[in-house]
């Protein structure tokens, strides 16, 4: 048996950093479920089944026997990932049970009352970008703040705190942190969280998880609580800002398809389902096999770890005869596993569609003359973060 | 066309409220799936047929039922 071959986490093309590394349509074409080496800070090298086809993709993770890649474990060290009331560390029963407390305030419905606050929240990030002035750097402005504000009227965070939980979000994200500095930043964060859920518990607000405290209180323990209301900060905040830079970057690469997201509002759903499928911010999606599986026939062993490559899938020529590695706001939405598939498909997918609905138009709209403030070439794109996103992007009108 | 819906699979994700609000529904408090229509005019057959393509959790199930498929 030959080495397997070694794949970067994210595996972006060099220099087209919303295009899959070349690599990955090479394993998309090949016959065999190939087995890849990734390199990994968190996890150390690990060899894992790569997915990269469409129909894999959704067999696999539509699949019980495949659990999450992480599970809470109480022993290790507390970190935003490794904490109990986090969907991502729960499997089978116990997750179920968990997200169906939160799945009501996520629905379609609910979504949709939320709307003119989200409107508001938008509108204020764009007179703050106006007052910013050309120069400023649209993912400090507007992308990350837009979806830390929504969460802090989810999770009933008060308006006099909103500075400080938006800077502790914001360095919670900051890879050019020291470690000492994230420690304490976490610290202070699941401190705060620790006092919003008291409160809750004395009197819920009227927000999700005051909601969460009202129905569940009683089934759940403060820790599990804290720990919601950071998966909630944590999968809500950072992919959302990211679909808003990204999206952004590509829609000012492709002034057409820009106008199309401003100028027609009948457009903007199908637009957004586009945008999502091609930027695919959660660009891998990694998972362990709990027990023997196959796919297409092929087996896939016990504690197997299994990559999906969701940016791939997204891309897979065979799913269609349509040119996947174009982008085209207006065409019939294609099909895309950016939020997943199966049981743990994304508990906000409906509520990050609305953000990007909204706040997209109304950034076009209110800036027609938005363009990049430096040369193209210099636009840092995060290509080997869990996340893919735009680490900044300074724009001028 | 009869379409039938499992509550105890529904993961909520809301693609088929989104796609079909003639057809499906969601329940306020925990956006378990809610079938408005078992038999949906023809119309409607193949937006169904996408909602139960797209489910995540494979929670609906489309059948033909006499000629009309």
């Amino acid at each position: 048996m030959t080495e397997p071959r070694a794949l970067p986490i994210a595996a972006r093309a060099e220099d087209r950093p919303f295009d899959p590394a070349a690599e990955l349509y090479e394993l998309q074409r090949e016959e065999g479920l190939p087995r890849v080496t990734v390199p990994s800070p968190i996890l150390g090298d690990f060899e894992a089944v790569m997915i990269t086809r469409y129909e894999d993709a959704r067999s696999v993770l539509r699949d019980d026997r495949l659990r999450m890649g992480f599970v809470f474990d109480p022993e290790a060290p507390r970190t935003m990932l490794n904490q109990p009331g986090n969907l991502l560390n729960y499997n089978g029963d116990e997750h179920s049970r968990l997200r169906r407390m939160l799945t009501g305030a996520f629905s379609v419905k609910r979504v949709r009352a939320l709307r003119p606050m989200i409107e508001e929240i938008v509108s204020a990030r764009l007179d703050a970008l106006s007052e910013a002035g050309p120069g400023a750097d649209l993912v400090r402005v507007f992308s990350t703040p837009i979806p830390t504000m929504v969460i802090c009227e989810l999770l009933g965070v008060p308006y006099a705190d909103r500075a400080d939980f938006q800077h502790r979000a914001q360095v919670g994200l900051d890879v050019n942190t020291t470690r000492e500095v994230q420690i304490r930043n976490l610290a202070e964060m699941d401190e705060y969280m620790a006092g919003l859920v008291a409160d809750h518990r004395k009197q819920p607000g009227d927000n999700v998880l005051g909601g969460v405290v009202r129905d569940f209180g009683h089934e759940l323990t403060d820790d599990e609580l804290v720990g919601i209301g950071n998966m909630l900060l944590i999968a809500g905040h950072e992919t959302t800002a990211s679909m808003l830079s990204a999206s952004t970057a590509l829609l000012l690469q492709h002034p057409d398809q820009l106008a199309v997201v401003r100028d027609e509002p009948s457009k903007i759903d199908d637009a957004v389902e586009e945008l999502l499928r091609y930027c695919a911010p959660a660009t891998i999606m990694p998972r362990q096999a709990a027990a023997p599986m196959s796919v297409r026939g092929q087996r896939i062993e016990e504690g197997e770890r299994v990559v999906v490559s969701i940016l791939a899938a997204n891309r897979d020529p065979d799913a269609t005869e349509h040119d996947l590695d174009a982008l085209d706001v207006s065409r019939q939405p294609r099909p895309h596993v950016t939020f997943g598939h199966g049981v743990h498909q994304c508990l906000g997918q409906q509520l990050a569609r609305m953000e990007l609905r909204v706040a997209l138009p109304a950034l076009f709209d209110r800036f027609p003359t938005l363009k990049p403030a430096v040369p193209w070439e210099e636009i840092d794109y995060r290509t080997t973060a869990l996340v893919f996103g735009v680490r900044e992007l300074p724009v001028t009108w | 066309m009869n379409v039938e819906v499992d509550q105890s699979r529904c993961v909520a994700a809301g693609h088929c409220l989104a796609s079909v609000p003639e057809v499906f529904d969601q329940r306020d408090d925990d956006g378990v799936v809610v079938l408005l229509d078992e038999t949906p005019p023809e119309q409607q057959h193949e937006r169904v047929r996408e909602a139960a393509v797209r489910c995540p959790s494979a929670a609906i199930a489309v059948r033909a039922r006499d000629s009309s498929s």
